[in-house]
């Protein structure tokens, strides 16, 4: 009966959550993660970091989305789906709760060792993988909005269209076309 | 105190041997049905033990005999080994082995911990497993993680030689078990992920010098495949054959690894595996066939060279690795005593081949929810004989990059993924832990980088419409491609299965379980619930007149990242139709099926059942 109820109110808070596109109750490791500035499709909080913005019917900014997907290649075989984490690596959905937009770039851009005894965790350096380092932002909006309960687990079923900006970006620092 | 010390150099007597006599002394270690010298028990990969202690009828008495502690919570795959006396126990990173004295409690006679740099870690793509330790000639194979091969004294531990296979920087990790067969230990690599081009190395027993290495891809020269005698489907493969189904250099970066379960036929002198997918994930990036990608082979153990080949999944679409174990048996179809090899493939096929020659008997369907494919052309008059026959609607070619295709069974982690089938000669059936998953597959651009993650799709898996099981244990008639029975499992059967003559097959389960069903009807005959979840194999051995049965415990390797995550919990489908459309929108609108995972109610993480573990258990009947 107790879990029953929990998980309801979990339901109630991500679907309020997403009604109000991140509302003012929610922060992160980055502070109020609301939206404050748009450039393009590209959504910005009051400090000037990336964030996410998610419509009332639930369709997500496109960098929400490709962050989604490239989470989803080149992260969560250790971390997890959904941020979730994993037998030996931590739930991000949870890091970013307290962790800063700064400091993330910092662990994902050098990585960061946890060797001891009781511990065998490496985060690798992706400072040299342009599928991640050229999505950085994409991948860190995604799991803000996990942090903040904004969205759900899961494929997000709609998106904003693709910006141009993005396409253009994305070419130059890939290299692909 | 003096019979141990007896009984211990008995044990060791029969590890010691002149080198060029190795083959023939673990043929007759492995031949005694009391030891089991080899992770596969056999180099045919049967997985069958003459054992007849344990059987139908008793085996709902078994109890635990006694465990023992690994020390590491990661994923345990593989399982212990038992030469004489001694019983050989390895873990997944850092690659601990223990060498327990049966005789006296389990006692650790010597612990062997190599140093490693931890920058290996995360180049393992699936958790740090490691699939176990081999041995002969007085010697324990480890294959570490950094690709390390080393041969230890089995008496001391103590580090006889070791050489470096791969790269570690590059994305190249050793997971698999080394395998030895006559003078030589082979290994194979990881790294599907990270672009790594597959091979195979063959070292001597005696020093640790290489004797050939053979790739997944490249040319002639780099693969062993000779133009004119390599046969595919009974013809000549042709010149470069590799090369010629890539675009440009990218066989380069192609992947097909090769950590699989080898095995070898001493009368055909041939070592059968199988190599895994092509890098990228992404296969609107990288056109053609892709060879020798997804691929059955059979090389010669002395020289490496390819008698035959057959690529099972040509130009991957889904990632289902090749590289599942060949399992070789003596069978007779339509009257005829024929050499067989049986491979139950991540694709979905169960297929059965002529392992002299390499043709291709049987190619069906194991999970009659396999759709990717309708069937594999067994016309020999047709163009695409030997080739699966894909589905548009289930081609991640055919919807392109950016396109998420939907509804794909089997999911990435194929109808069965690593852990080992076993084979009863006396039912002749195989019996086969099974995943039972579905997915949606998004392939999208990436770039290669050396050492890191070349993947280019997002995955989302769950189970097959209208399913709640996401596993199966099943029996299977190699000689007809068909079901006999089949036992859901409530999660992937992620253990390797073991059959004996007392009638009675064991398995594991994510859940923790070891369980013994009957050979003859798959009906549950005892269970019992380890320290943690298993995907380890199931091994036995008689020490003392009495017969164990033993299993790793230790949840993790792919199962475990997906499963324990709560990759598969309904309450994110349910999510997203409330965030979506807050109740408004009829069913059919919904936009959001991952699954119909709404629809199996009840249905539940991995993570409800088991957490983190490191534990042998060991089985025994009561004394009476």
């Amino acid at each position: 009966m107790f879990d029953v109820s929990i998980s309801d109110w979990k339901f109630a808070l991500v679907v309020v959550a997403g009604v109000l596109a991140g509302g003012t109750a929610c922060a992160d490791g980055s502070g109020d993660p609301a939206v404050a500035s748009s450039d393009n499709g590209k959504y910005a909080d009051k400090d000037g970091n990336p964030t996410y913005r998610i419509s009332p019917d639930g369709t997500v900014d496109w960098y929400t989305f490709s962050g989604f997907r490239r989470y989803h290649s080149d992260c969560h075989v250790c971390h997890g789906p959904n941020g979730e984490g994993s037998s030996y690596a931590p739930a991000l959905a949870n890091s970013l709760k307290t962790m800063s937009y700064a400091d993330f770039v910092n662990v994902v851009t050098n990585g960061r060792k946890n060797v001891d005894a009781a511990n065998d965790k490496v985060m690798p350096s992706f400072a040299s993988n342009v599928n991640v380092m050229c999505y950085l932002d994409d991948i860190y909006v995604y799991l803000r909005a996990r942090a903040n309960d904004a969205i759900p687990g899961g494929r997000p079923p709609s998106h904003e269209d693709k910006p141009e900006a993005a396409k253009q970006a994305e070419e130059s620092c890939t290299g692909i076309k | 105190m003096r019979k141990v010390v007896l009984a211990t150099s008995v044990g060791l007597m029969a590890m010691h041997g002149s080198a060029s006599r190795a083959d023939e002394a673990l043929e007759k270690l492995a031949k005694d049905p009391k030891q089991w010298v080899m992770q596969q028990g056999d180099d045919a990969n049967t997985r069958f033990s003459k054992l007849n202690q344990i059987n139908a009828s008793n085996v709902k008495k078994l109890q635990v005999a006694w465990t023992f502690s690994t020390g590491v919570l990661r994923g345990h795959e593989g399982g212990p080994l038992v030469v004489g006396d001694v019983m050989y126990v390895h873990t997944p990173f850092p690659n601990t082995v223990y060498a327990l004295d049966l005789n006296n409690e389990g006692k650790i006679l010597w612990k062997y911990e190599p140093r490693q740099d931890p920058n290996v870690i995360p180049i393992m793509c699936c958790d740090t497993v490691n699939r176990g330790v081999a041995y002969a000639d007085g010697k324990v194979f480890l294959h570490q993680a950094d690709t390390t091969l080393v041969a230890l004294d089995a008496k001391t531990g103590a580090r006889i030689w070791s050489v470096m296979d791969g790269e570690a920087g590059k994305g190249q990790s050793g997971t698999d078990a080394p395998f030895v067969y006559k003078d030589k230990v082979l290994v194979g690599v990881s790294g599907g992920e990270f672009g790594v081009r597959g091979w195979v190395s063959a070292y001597n027993i005696k020093d640790g010098k290489l004797a050939w290495r053979g790739y997944s891809e490249g040319p002639d020269s780099d693969t062993l495949i000779d133009p004119v005698k390599t046969t595919s489907l009974g013809k000549p493969v042709g010149p470069d054959s590799s090369t010629s189904t890539w675009q440009g250099d990218q066989w380069k970066i192609g992947g097909g690894a090769t950590w699989g379960w080898y095995s070898y036929d001493p009368e055909l002198n041939l070592v059968y595996y199988g190599s895994g997918n092509p890098s990228t994930w992404n296969p609107v990036q990288r056109p053609g066939d892709n060879r020798w990608s997804m691929s059955i082979w059979a090389r010669d153990l002395d020289t490496g060279k390819v008698k035959w080949i057959y690529q099972m999944t040509p130009h991957d679409e889904w990632d289902y690795d090749g590289v599942n174990e060949m399992i070789l048996t003596d069978q007779s179809i339509g009257g005829q005593p024929r050499k067989l090899l049986t491979h139950f493939d991540r694709n979905g096929f169960g297929y059965t081949l002529d392992r002299a020659t390499g043709e291709l008997l049987v190619a069906e369907k194991f999970d009659p929810v396999v759709n990717w494919a309708t069937k594999v052309d067994m016309d020999k008059s047709s163009k695409t004989y030997g080739r699966p026959l894909v589905v548009d609607a289930y081609s991640t070619q055919h919807g392109g990059e950016d396109h998420n295709s939907k509804g794909i069974c089997p999911a990435a982690l194929g109808t069965k993924d690593e852990q080992p089938a076993a084979y009863s000669p006396e039912t002749q059936l195989f019996y086969v832990p099974a995943n039972h998953v579905c997915m949606d597959y998004e392939p999208y651009k990436v770039a290669y980088t050396a050492g890191q993650a070349y993947v280019g799709a997002a995955v989302a898996m769950y189970p097959p419409k209208g399913d709640s099981n996401m596993g199966n244990f099943i029996a299977w008639d190699g000689k007809a491609g068909k079901i006999v029975w089949s036992d859901k499992e409530q999660f992937s059967a992620w253990g390797g299965a073991l059959a004996t003559a007392g009638n009675v097959v064991f398995y594991g389960t994510l859940e923790g379980y070891l369980k013994a069903v009957d050979a003859k009807t798959g009906k549950e005959l005892y269970k019992f619930k380890t320290p943690s979840g298993i995907i380890g194999n199931v091994m036995t051995y008689e020490h003392g007149g009495k017969q164990y049965v033993a299993v790793l415990s230790g949840v993790g390797g792919w199962a475990g990242i997906g499963l324990a995550a709560g990759l598969l919990q309904p309450e994110n489908a349910a999510a997203w139709h409330g965030a979506v459309d807050q109740g408004k929108l009829p069913s059919k609108e919904k936009t959001v099926d991952t699954a119909g995972l709404g629809a199996v109610g009840g249905y539940a993480g991995l993570a409800s059942y088991t957490s983190l573990g490191g534990t042998l258990t060991v089985f025994a009947l009561p004394t009476e």
